[in-house]
């Protein structure tokens, strides 16, 4: 880890109490938290959950209906957004992509191609590039900019499982040479980067939140990642006190359902600071924690449709 | 030389065709061609108010063009309907409206072919320098947001983020385009506006590696078309406004037997969605 964000250290962004509604539907309610420089956290939950929603609030493309987002004064952002498809129409190079949103120069671009690893495509059109190459492609983009914080939504989505790690590691790179704060948001269940600093794992709302477990130890998952994807890939365990029944409603663990859930609405026992880190509290399947049979979060034993790994702590 | 009424009328057609290039580009890129075929046949209701109040022409169908393409936006918001049958029904809504209210004023003789299907032959002096006026302030215009144009066009919520303003980007290209349609309408008419729009970018295309060559591209093209179609038009006595198109439409077939410059653009890759 380069440095663990403390509270002297002005954050680039921080929402505290977000929600955002959409006819008469609240998508997130009740989102805290704050990304510092040089810090990575990564948004996890189920499709639907509000991963992109958050992230886009916190970039401002979003409104958010309650709540509050502070950003930094002046705060560039790099953006890569979860779809985005260039109509055939348009002629588009990745050179001229480079230069989207800001005027680049020439040996900027290179640079990023470079580290990306897709140089030798600065002249192909982007409707051509297969999905990881795409993917490459619009992570130079919004790295080329030097930003102070980077937003990736999905960023290994349709990239093979050795490319997820190449990018991953090149993820951490950036963070380490320019010192920019990451928004990362993985389409994964359990599976994170190991640099991630804090993992929030969303649905409606934030369900839980802690530090990933590193697995390169284990010579279990050292078979399964393979020795350089096990120092780059890591763990989250899930920590939940309450199971999202298929109705949308929230029981939690003192058997009471509410409607929607929030951190101060008296049925969580430990509320986490803003940004902070939280300790192991592992809940035991003995402990009060119901697994409903649609709990989107995938923590129980049976094995789920999500885990596109197949990898899994035995419970 | 502008004594001459085809001269006046090359004159026109061209600095026309060069500002509808890169405005044409972006109908194409953003799939708003419809949405351009919505603005022009509300021309015709800016047509009948201005003859009913005695406003200036141009000016009340830039207003009614530009007040309709809000009211989609207005609409777009509520999302009930779809883009589409919004489209449908207010661009056939106003062409009707316009018409009856042009069949109610029995005082007024006006030239509704003219109107429907322009009249370029007819351009005088003054018309001239409104399409290079209007002309040099789009394109103008269009420079001097190009690149928020484009990375809003490729993804809005992109521009967005990385602090520009998709909306306010979107609202102005309106109005550019609601000028636009407001000069063409005396020079192809309003049915057939959009094509002057749309067929030169679409023929660009194919020769294109990056869309500010696209953009030029397709002005130059439509030059070429306005050219073609009112020697062709002089030559076959054919009405002036419908040989642009048939010219411009025959550039297209062209560039369609042509190799492309680019490989691979094919069919396989016009399965790719785009963001309007």
């Amino acid at each position: 880890m380069l440095q663990t964000p403390t509270k002297t250290v002005q954050p680039l962004v921080s929402l505290s109490g977000v929600g955002v509604r959409r006819q008469g539907r609240w998508l997130v309610r009740g989102v805290e938290f704050s990304i510092a420089p040089g810090e990575i956290v990564t948004l996890i939950g189920p499709n639907g959950s509000g991963k992109s929603t958050t992230a886009k609030t916190a970039i401002g493309v979003l409104k958010a209906d309650e709540g509050r987002v502070e950003r930094k004064a002046g705060l560039k952002v790099g953006y890569v957004p979860q779809k985005l498809a260039v109509d055939w129409t348009m002629p588009l190079t990745v050179d001229r992509l480079m230069t989207l949103t800001s005027s680049l120069k020439g040996a900027e671009i290179d640079a990023a191609l470079e580290a990306t690893g897709i140089r030798h495509l600065a002249r192909a059109e982007v409707q051509h590039l297969s999905g990881g190459e795409f993917q490459r492609a619009l992570l130079a983009r919004a790295i080329a900019r030097k930003p102070d914080l980077l937003v990736l939504d999905e960023p290994v989505q349709g990239v093979d499982f050795s490319g997820e790690i190449a990018l991953y590691d090149l993820i951490k790179t950036i963070r380490n040479t320019t010192g920019c704060g990451i928004l990362l948001i993985s389409h994964d269940l359990h599976v994170v980067m190991a640099e991630t600093d804090t993992v929030i794992c969303l649905n409606g709302h934030v369900c839980c939140r802690g530090t990933p477990d590193i697995v390169s130890q284990s010579p279990e998952y050292q078979r399964l990642f393979g020795a350089r994807g096990g120092q780059t890939l890591a763990f989250y365990n899930h920590n939940h006190d309450h199971t999202h029944l298929p109705d949308g409603r929230v029981l939690h663990a003192d058997g009471s359902i509410t409607d929607d859930c929030r951190p101060n609405d008296g049925h969580h026992g430990d509320i986490l600071p803003t940004g902070g880190r939280a300790g192991p509290m592992r809940l035991g399947l003995g402990s009060g924690h119901v697994h409903g049979p649609n709990c989107g979060c995938g923590h129980d034993a049976a094995p789920r449709s999500e885990d596109s790994k197949g990898a899994r702590r035995d419970a | 030389m502008l004594d001459d009424f085809f001269m006046r009328a090359l004159v026109a057609g061209v600095g026309l065709a060069l500002t509808a290039g890169p405005l044409g580009c972006f109908v194409v890129w953003r799939r708003m061609a419809y949405f351009g075929d919505t603005m022009a046949h509300s021309a015709l209701l800016g047509v009948a108010l201005s003859l009913l109040m005695g406003f200036n022409l141009l000016l009340s169908v830039f207003i009614v063009a530009a007040t309709v393409s809000i009211l989609l936006l207005l609409l777009q918001k509520r999302g009930t309907l779809s883009t589409d049958a919004l489209l449908g029904i207010l661009s056939h809504a106003t062409l009707a409206i316009g018409l009856v209210m042009v069949s109610f004023m029995t005082w007024v003789r006006i030239d509704l072919v003219g109107f429907l299907f322009g009249d370029i032959l007819a351009v005088s002096r003054a018309d001239v320098d409104l399409v290079w006026g209007g002309g040099i302030l789009v394109t103008f215009a269009i420079i001097w947001m190009w690149r928020p144009l484009i990375a809003s066009t490729v993804n809005p919520e992109l521009a967005e983020a990385e602090g520009m303003e998709p909306e306010k980007t979107r609202l102005i290209f309106m109005l550019l385009m609601a000028l636009v349609i407001a000069i063409a309408m005396k020079i192809v008419g309003i049915l057939l506006i959009t094509s002057l729009l749309i067929i030169p970018a679409a023929t660009a295309r194919r020769f294109s590696t990056s869309p500010e060559i696209m953009a030029v591209l397709a002005s130059v093209i439509g030059a070429l078309a306005v050219i073609g179609g009112l020697f062709g038009s002089l030559k076959f006595d054919t009405p002036s406004g419908p040989s642009i198109v048939v010219a411009a439409l025959g550039l297209f077939i062209l560039s369609l037997l042509t190799k492309p410059r680019t490989s691979g653009v094919d069919s396989s890759t016009a399965s790719q969605g785009g963001q309007a």
